[in-house]
């Protein structure tokens, strides 16, 4: 099952999926210094992002994530990629500046064939998102 | 991405090695976003202090310096997380506070002007109709796309300090007209006396939908909006909803009327913003252990007009025993309010005046919030009562009067 999208940046990874149904920001929902979402009341309070294949359906804020990504790459604890429905600039120039995979809009979307556990495989140049096994 | 011959040249490291490292990850984020060249920029506010950046960033910060880069034209800086004059009375981390001052001393060798405010459009510079600047934070870029007819995106640290030094930006979203036109509509049916109200506009608008080139078109209102009440709007905007650009219909230059900020394109939606809606999104907050000890102006930092306002509400009054109120603003302000007496009645009432920082961003603000046992935060900033929860503060948004009332009562209603 292949699901394609619009717009990629970065290597092509694979890894663990995370999916939320709540949009992501480093800054208002992540401890930059562990990686754990703490957000209180996040629908994903209490995971850890680092090596994920992190899938969001929106961006939240702020300008603050530019550096936040480049942040948690130097402090090991960095997803594997994220992987938005809709995003914003900052998400893109942040992940850009820090080396980590990026890609925007998703057909099917994603939360509907992907759960959270899945094995996936993010492939920018082919703008395709491989769900390789299950949890 | 088209390039020019100058841009070319960057690329081939004409202009330095930080110069060509800068071109080549704008062109990056320019193909991401299907960017068909540069635009030229005249102004660049950059996101730019340690506790954003870590260490990663500093050691990035000393390469550049070490290559010679150096801003080719305006570039200022945003608030940032350390005023050194409060660092040791907040607890702050002393090895932090080296690294902040390393950090202001690379930028300014980068030619960086160090004006630490996030209220750059209130104090430093206005952008015209139609001019190309590289902005963040996100209050900064939405006030100059809607309120100045400005062309800017959200531009992280790292793009806009790329942005400064090879004196352009790729052209994507709000450098384009088409990305400019409304795509919904909202009548505003309320009064909107207060600035958390505007704030709280900006929540149900935003909340609602979530998307960077969604771009609300207001109407209706009855009055003529502030330019602290558009900053309020603005940066809730751009905050819960990640919004860019915002239309005001007889207020902002891009929208003379509906049809002009539509631009011919249909409304996706009519919302109506009504007194009741305000209502309720001051009685969404939670109460939590009823903890009223933290009352915090911030985000964005208070103009010279707020100040007045608050040092009113204050006068003859104190913050009660126990309790800390924060107000944050920028250097001119603050000089400017010390000399008309406001600062002098802001601090006679136990209020404590930050500089040139944002209380988001405070450096090592999780263990102040544990230090202090504050779990509630209290402002009338609907921003900041949004963006701080990954502190594990409880946030309850309140109009300005009822704050200074928190404040110096201890009661939270």
């Amino acid at each position: 099952m292949a699901i394609r999208v619009e717009r990629a940046f970065g290597p092509a990874v694979e890894g663990e999926a995370l999916v939320s149904e709540e949009g992501f920001s480093p800054r208002y929902d992540l401890d930059r210094w562990t990686g754990v979402i703490t957000k209180p009341g996040h629908k994903l309070e209490g995971a850890s992002i680092k090596d994920k294949v992190c899938f969001f359906p929106t961006a939240k804020g702020g300008i603050a994530a530019g550096w936040a990504f480049y942040d948690i790459k130097w402090k090991k604890i960095a997803p594997k990629a994220f992987i938005f429905g809709v995003t914003n600039p900052v998400m893109v120039q942040g992940a850009v500046f820090a080396g980590i995979t990026i890609t925007e809009g998703w057909n099917p979307r994603a939360p509907e064939v992907v759960k959270s556990g899945d094995w996936v495989r993010v492939d920018p140049s082919r703008r395709t998102i491989e769900l390789l096994r299950g949890a | 991405m088209d390039l020019s011959a100058e841009e070319r040249a960057m690329l081939a490291g004409a202009r330095g090695e930080a110069v060509r490292r800068a071109i080549a990850y704008q062109i990056e984020v320019g193909d991401f976003w299907g960017a068909r060249r540069f635009v030229p920029v005249t102004n660049v506010h950059m996101m730019g202090d340690i506790e954003v950046m870590g260490d990663g960033g500093l050691q990035f910060l000393r390469e550049e310096v070490s290559l010679g880069a150096r801003c080719a034209v305006a570039t200022t800086t945003n608030a940032r997380c350390i005023d050194f004059a409060h660092c040791r009375r907040l607890g702050q981390d002393e090895i932090e506070a080296g690294k902040e001052k390393e950090l202001i001393a690379c930028l300014q060798q980068m030619n960086v002007i160090t004006t630490d405010t996030c209220i750059n459009y209130q104090t430093v510079y206005q952008p015209h109709l139609g001019e190309h600047v590289a902005w963040g934070d996100t209050g900064t870029v939405i006030y100059a796309n809607s309120v100045f007819g400005a062309r800017s995106n959200f531009e992280s640290g790292p793009a806009a300090l790329a942005a400064g030094l090879t004196g352009r930006t790729p052209e994507y979203g709000f450098h384009l007209d088409e990305h400019r036109r409304g795509s919904f509509t909202v009548r505003l049916d309320a009064a909107l006396d207060d600035l958390a109200d505007w704030g709280a506009v900006g929540k149900l608008v935003g909340e609602a939908h979530q998307n960077y080139f969604a771009v609300p078109v207001f109407h209706g209102y009855r009055g003529t909006p502030t330019a602290d009440e558009l900053k309020h709007l603005g940066a809730a905007l751009a905050s819960y909803g990640s919004m860019g650009m915002f239309h005001f219909v007889g207020v902002t230059p891009e929208a003379p009327t509906i049809e002009a900020a539509m631009g011919g394109k249909a409304a996706a939606e009519s919302v109506v913003i009504k007194e009741s809606d305000i209502e309720s999104v001051y009685a969404g907050y939670g109460l939590g252990d009823g903890d009223a000890r933290l009352v915090v102006f911030s985000g964005p930092q208070q103009s010279l007009l707020e100040m007045k306002r608050l040092a009113e509400l204050f006068d003859g009054r104190r913050v009660k025993d126990g309790s800390s109120c924060f107000v944050t603003t920028n250097g001119a302000v603050l000089a400017q309010a010390r000399k008309l007496g406001y600062a002098g009645k802001l601090e006679d009432a136990g209020v404590t005046l930050l500089e040139g920082v944002c209380f988001y961003i405070l450096q090592n603000l999780s263990p102040m919030r544990i230090a202090n046992g504050w779990s509630n935060m209290v402002s009338n900033s609907a921003k900041i009562v949004n963006i701080i929860g990954a502190h594990r503060f409880n946030t309850i948004l309140r109009r300005t009067a009822e704050c200074v009332e928190i404040a110096c009562s201890g009661v939270l209603r």
